[in-house]
């Protein structure tokens, strides 16, 4: 048998169209598409795949499955790891992950192995959902944040039989999945129907409660929580510190894509949250968030939306695919350039003045450092200025819980190999601890914490037990 | 979803509302506020805490009917429930170990002085509180304010009650007569607090004011609500709301304040029709 080198092609939404819309840019494979791309797969006896997956998922054995047409059992063996496959299937970086360590990218294309879980994952979230809730040992876990590291720590615990309840901030559960990635890249009715199996599992997801205000930390301990874990994410915007960011149409990427994503402001005023619209749109950053930021910017309708960014497009940290579609629906990408003052009027942001860059000698993150060039600075009109470049951990939780050990950055200290912080019971995960990173490193931290959650307390519950 | 308990109209369009949320009624200190949202398609807004029931478990907010979030909660009554409500947020004021207070609160910014005085007067604290309004009408917790206080001044621009003027103009009185102040708490219109703000400056009166920007989070997300104070930028949500009157940049605060001045105006048009079908 012959190798098929090429992969299946995934169907999308035409650039002319999508730019115009919030609808899913990705439309997935077809029944027969995902089987011809599964069977592509040659099925190590080593799969190198599983070990490229943050949460080893048994990638070899559920694509057999479809490429056997069993569509149902390719879904509940990625389910055994991986509580979210819906979302992981579309905005996983697969291509730094299983995907670079297939065999078949040596010579051709590594097999399609995100669109194949997003397939096996939708199909089966089409299907009527047969809860199964685990049998609880009543025992309660508190787990902070409804992200990624939250709902995977909460679906474990709820498998091993704890009784786990969720504490989030926003009225909505998901965290950056709602909040954060776009409709376009992940549709909300996706991640709620994933949230929805989650709470099958017995999860409590309680809304509307901030923890470190609401509620401490040490509170929840008190009221017999057993363990807590913290997956509150990275929220806090950070800005240039360059004059003018204070003006009218400066907005940090957080709070634009909130006001889209959670609050519906695309939608104004049938959705009653606000958002500037503008003509000129400067998104300042490399990374995903900026993509998502700027390609929103564009389905608003702003006319012309630019990316700003102070290195090369090699060392953009953003997926290729994101760089890749953004480009196709019209982003212009001015790279080597940095902004060092937004320029306004009676207020408002009017432009941006920007200096061209040049790459030095690499800097600690292993990327050539990008190096001001004396008197290259130019003006650039502008009505919306969008700040992209990252975010740190909240302080509002360690601010509360005095025992908690803290990086100067604001990420908390924990053991790698179990999650623990230095107070105990207190586990945390995801980019609370590791400042922005990924969805799936945040799912495989709450992974982590869950094991070693269960681990802890089934010890002290044996311990309970009379001899 | 949380219970309203209670609802008055205490002046002209504007409405004290009890809500019952004992988790952040357990909580809540002078100066906190909360966030809420009335509807599933509703904006979250930021509203300070008026007062609140540790025993019974609620929180006593009161807001003006300026734009559509708050029209749209006045139409809810008793035994009605607002979807989202949660706190408390921000830091509480500092307000142990001061001898003589004077606070001065202007419109609906009487309100969320209001746990200010309370708190200082039963801590047996000296205060001194400047309250003005419009008119008499719109001058509310006047009787509340009295019984918390130690002299109580009221001012009205049409003069229908008290000093006819502004409450600066009552400041500047007092200051010139005695200014042995050790703290000036300010909270009302930007502008207020700002005329507040350069009049204690002048005698070196600590001053604190309490900034109220746009938000969308409330616990330190979004950003939207930056001020710069004393040449650095804060999150009003999280580092605030209170500030150094002395050092806030109230220019920039008034412009972010009107950053959705147009699409407010689109909002209320559409509340408008709304409430005509």
């Amino acid at each position: 048998m012959s190798l098929e080198l090429k992969r299946v092609p995934m169907a999308e939404q035409e650039p002319e169209a999508r730019k115009h819309n919030f609808d899913e840019v990705s439309l997935g494979y077809t029944l027969e598409e995902a089987i011809q791309e599964a069977k592509r797969c040659i099925q190590c006896k080593r799969p190198r795949c599983v070990a490229g997956c943050p949460v080893n998922i048994r990638i070899p054995e559920f694509i057999d499955q479809i490429a056997q047409g069993n569509i149902d059992r390719a879904a509940e063996i990625i389910k055994e790891t991986n509580n979210l496959p819906a979302i992981c299937g579309r905005v996983c970086p697969q291509e730094e992950q299983c995907e670079a360590k297939c065999i078949l990218g040596v010579k051709g294309e590594p097999i399609a192995i995100g669109r194949l879980e997003r397939f096996a994952a939708d199909y089966a979230l089409e299907k009527e959902r047969e809860s199964q809730v685990p049998v609880s040992n009543g025992i309660k876990v508190a787990i902070v944040g409804s992200g990624p590291a939250g709902l995977t720590a909460a679906a474990d615990l709820a498998k091993y039989g704890y009784e786990a309840h969720i504490f989030e901030a926003f009225h909505e559960p998901g965290g950056v999945l709602i909040y954060g990635i776009p409709e376009f890249r992940l549709p909300e009715s996706l991640v709620r129907k994933e949230i929805e199996g989650i709470k099958d599992l017995g999860v409590k997801i309680h809304t509307n409660i901030i923890i470190g205000k609401t509620i401490t930390i040490d509170e929840l301990l008190e009221q017999g929580f057993k363990a807590v874990f913290i997956g509150s994410g990275a929220g806090l915007p950070r800005f240039m510190n360059i004059p003018g960011e204070n003006l009218n149409g400066v907005y940090s990427a957080n709070e634009y894509l909130t006001r889209i994503n959670l609050m519906k402001a695309y939608d104004f005023p049938n959705n009653h949250t606000p958002i500037k619209v503008g003509s000129r749109v400067a998104v300042v950053g490399g990374g995903n968030v900026a993509m998502d930021a700027a390609r929103s910017a564009l389905r608003l309708g702003a006319e012309e939306v630019r990316i700003v960014y102070r290195r090369s497009e090699e060392e953009m940290p953003a997926r290729l695919e994101e760089i890749h579609h953004a480009r196709e629906e019209g982003i212009i990408f001015d790279t080597l350039v940095n902004p060092v003052e937004i320029i306004g009027e009676n207020g408002w942001v009017t432009g941006i003045k920007c200096i061209r860059m040049e790459l030095g000698e690499p800097d600690s993150s292993g990327r050539r450092r990008p190096i001001e060039i004396p008197g290259s600075d130019f003006i650039q009109d502008m009505d919306i200025v969008i700040m992209a470049i990252g975010t740190s951990p909240n302080p509002l939780i360690v601010s509360t819980t005095p025992d908690l050990k803290v990086h100067s950055w604001g990420g908390i200290i924990v053991d790698e190999e179990t999650g623990e912080t230095s107070k105990e019971g207190v586990y945390a995960g995801g980019d609370a601890v590791t400042g922005a990173a990924t969805v799936i490193l945040a799912m495989g931290a709450g992974k982590t914490a869950a094991k070693a959650i269960h681990e802890k307390l089934k010890v002290r519950e044996d311990q309970l037990l009379p001899l | 979803m949380f219970e309203i308990m209670e609802k008055r109209t205490i002046g002209p369009g504007i409405i004290l509302m009890k809500v019952k949320a004992p988790l952040i009624a357990g909580k809540a200190m002078p100066g906190q506020f909360i966030m809420l949202r009335v509807s599933e398609e509703g904006e979250r807004i930021p509203l300070t805490v008026a007062d609140y029931d540790r025993g019974e478990g609620s929180i006593t907010i009161i807001f003006q009917e300026v734009g559509y979030t708050t029209k749209e909660l006045a139409r809810l009554s008793p035994g009605d429930f607002i979807r989202d409500f949660a706190g408390p947020l921000g830091m509480p004021s500092r307000l142990d170990g001061q001898g003589r207070v004077l606070c001065v609160g202007g419109g609906v910014g009487i309100a969320p002085l209001f746990p200010q005085i309370k708190y200082l007067y039963n801590q047996g604290t000296d205060v001194d509180v400047i309250i003005g309004a419009r008119s008499s009408d719109y001058l509310i917790l006047v009787d509340e304010i009295r019984d918390s206080s130690s002299n109580i001044y009221l001012a009205t621009d049409d003069g229908s009650l008290g000093h006819k003027g502004f409450v600066t103009d009552i400041v500047k009185r007092l200051l010139e007569d005695d200014n042995r102040y050790d703290l000036v708490i300010a909270v009302g219109p930007l502008v207020m607090m700002r005329a507040v703000s350069s009049m204690t400056k002048e005698y070196n009166i600590p001053t604190t004011v309490s900034m109220n920007p746009i938000m969308v989070d409330g616990t330190g997300m979004c950003g939207g609500c930056r001020v710069t104070v004393g040449g650095k930028v804060y999150y009003a949500c999280v580092d605030g709301p209170d500030f150094d009157g002395h050092l806030v940049d109230f220019d920039e605060a008034i412009r972010r304040q009107q950053m959705y001045r147009e699409e407010e105006k689109e909002a209320e048009h559409n509340c408008r029709i709304l409430s005509k079908i």
